[in-house]
């Protein structure tokens, strides 16, 4: 076959087997008649009546809010910590025993205290929530991107002169960013996760929220809904960064494939 | 020009005074370089030479500022070198890892003029004037990943004259190209260097290429490292791949270092650490 052909067939299998999945799905809602599994189709209009747009101000909005939020401190704050601590050796053996403490520490049980010492159960105690666990992927990666730099690199850089927020912003940023960026990713998942936990645990508002009040109306097309809905803004967060980072890190896909040649 | 005298014009730029590098400590004590010395005169083109492993780069790293001597100094215009100074430039053998790989050709080449007081049309004009020297005005806008080999240590060589250097050591900077590459590249340099008037310190391996370079040689012993020679060049110049290496003289001088190397080489190695 030849390529465009094959290619032809790689975007056709892509679209149809979401599609047969979904077909699949319908049938068997139809034909179990379940109350837990309300039919694909119910599900579909639900997600259209709730979503498209009624309550999309008022629960995904604020949703979206706190993860881009949650994550851009999340980002700053890892940077800012993880390359000092890639530099020097000795802040590293005095950090790393606490960072790996409270990445070792599972989020719900940090979920009781956020709103306690917040005294919060809104935006601030949702955004610092997020940004805290999603701090640890971009911290580690960022240790690690700068620890990882090339020593030729560093030495070119000190005889030609290039010291402190130059040497930071020209040398030591942009030889990291690939790892930065892969713990970046990492977070931006996190902090779905994160935003749908600290909702479901205490809100007036977010998706999370919404969750949580069709299980105890024991409404089950709009729970499925909502599923669906933190599913697809999951999966559309990572496509946005995927298409972001592909874009800027141009640069290292193109250098890669030079250097494995 | 006799053995041992400084080049140039008798003025002395680089001097490297009873240096010497030892790592670790206690059991594990390497005495890397025992005691080397000797000088650069001001628009000199001095070569090192030594078998492998005799610490060559450790050499031109304290020479860069980049390593700090264990014992001895080194001098630049009469001055201690103890940072990287402002009129060195360094070109390192791994021309792929010194080089920028997200900035362009333009951007690798510009990047050490940003802390120079200059304006934005002379930095321009520097970097223009650089990759025009070593002929890759039409790459300029190139990844340095998309150039061959060669071609990147050109940009490495292009980014150390556009920093207007007084000295520019170079560290094998020619080791991993192909063989008629590398015969361009010893030419360009030699040009670049008239066309400068830089003073050059060469490490390499190669017996050959030293001596087609070079004004001097130094020759180095095993480690712990000390200076065997050094041995004048009074080659005629400008040199030629061809009709230079064809002279009696080049073919004595080679043997002469080729042999001093080889004794070197046969030599038992000291076992004990000093």
């Amino acid at each position: 076959m030849n390529r465009r052909g094959y290619e032809a067939l790689a975007v056709g299998a892509e679209i149809a087997v979401p599609v047969a999945l979904l077909a699949a799905w319908q049938l068997w809602t139809v034909h179990a008649g379940s109350q837990y599994f309300p039919r694909l189709s119910t599900i579909v209009v639900e997600f259209r009546h709730m979503w498209l747009f009624s309550q999309f101000g008022e629960h995904v909005v604020p949703s979206l809010e706190r993860i881009g939020l949650g994550f851009a401190i999340a980002v700053v704050v890892g940077i800012a910590l993880g390359i000092p601590l890639g530099l020097s050796r000795w802040a590293r053996l005095w950090a790393m025993p606490h960072i790996e403490y409270w990445r070792a520490m599972p989020p719900p049980a940090l979920l009781p205290i956020s709103v306690v010492l917040l005294h919060s159960i809104g935006n601030v105690q949702k955004v610092s929530f997020i940004a805290f666990f999603c701090l640890f992927p971009v911290l580690l990666n960022t240790i690690d991107g700068v620890r990882g730099i090339d020593p030729t690199l560093l030495d070119t850089a000190r005889s030609y002169g290039l010291r402190g927020f130059d040497r930071i912003r020209r040398i030591i940023l942009p030889a990291a960013l690939p790892q930065i960026a892969a713990g970046m990713r990492n977070s931006l998942s996190l902090a779905v996760i994160m935003m749908v936990l600290s909702e479901y645990f205490s809100s007036t508002s977010g998706v999370g929220y919404v969750l949580l009040i069709s299980k105890n109306t024991f409404q089950l097309a709009p729970m499925w809904a909502a599923i669906l809905l933190i599913g697809l803004l999951g999966y559309l967060l990572n496509l946005l960064f995927i298409l972001a980072e592909r874009r800027l890190l141009a640069w290292h896909r193109g250098w890669r494939a030079a250097t494995a040649g | 020009m006799a053995p041992g005298l400084a080049g140039g014009d008798g003025r002395l730029m680089l001097e490297i005074k009873g240096l010497g590098k030892t790592y670790g400590a206690g059991d594990k004590l390497t005495n890397a370089i025992a005691d080397v010395s000797f000088s650069v005169g001001d628009g000199e083109f001095v070569c090192v030479v030594g078998p492998s492993g005799c610490g060559k780069t450790t050499l031109l790293k304290c020479a860069a500022g980049l390593l700090r001597p264990t014992r001895g100094e080194v001098l630049l215009r009469g001055r201690r070198v103890t940072a990287p100074p402002e009129e060195l430039a360094l070109v390192f053998q791994e021309y792929s890892r010194s080089l920028m790989p997200w900035a362009s050709v333009r951007n690798n080449v510009r990047l050490p003029l940003r802390h120079k007081k200059l304006s934005a049309g002379e930095r321009t004009r520097l970097v223009e004037e650089s990759l025009d020297a070593v002929g890759l005005t039409r790459f300029i806008d190139h990844f340095p990943w998309q150039l061959s080999g060669g071609m990147q240590q050109r940009v490495a060589i292009a980014r150390a004259l556009a920093y207007q250097p007084s000295v520019l050591l170079m560290d094998e900077p020619f080791a991993s190209v192909d063989a008629q590459t590398r015969s361009d590249l010893e030419d360009l340099t030699l040009r670049v260097r008239e066309e400068y008037g830089i003073t050059i310190l060469f490490v390499t391996h190669d017996i050959d290429e030293s001596i087609y370079l070079g004004d001097r040689v130094v020759v180095l012993t095993h480690s712990p490292t000390h200076v065997k020679e050094i041995v004048g060049v009074g080659l005629p110049r400008p040199r030629d791949q061809i009709a230079t290496k064809e002279l009696p003289e080049f073919a004595h001088l080679r043997a002469h270092v080729y042999r001093l190397i080889k004794r070197e080489q046969e030599a038992p190695q000291s076992l004990v650490p000093a």
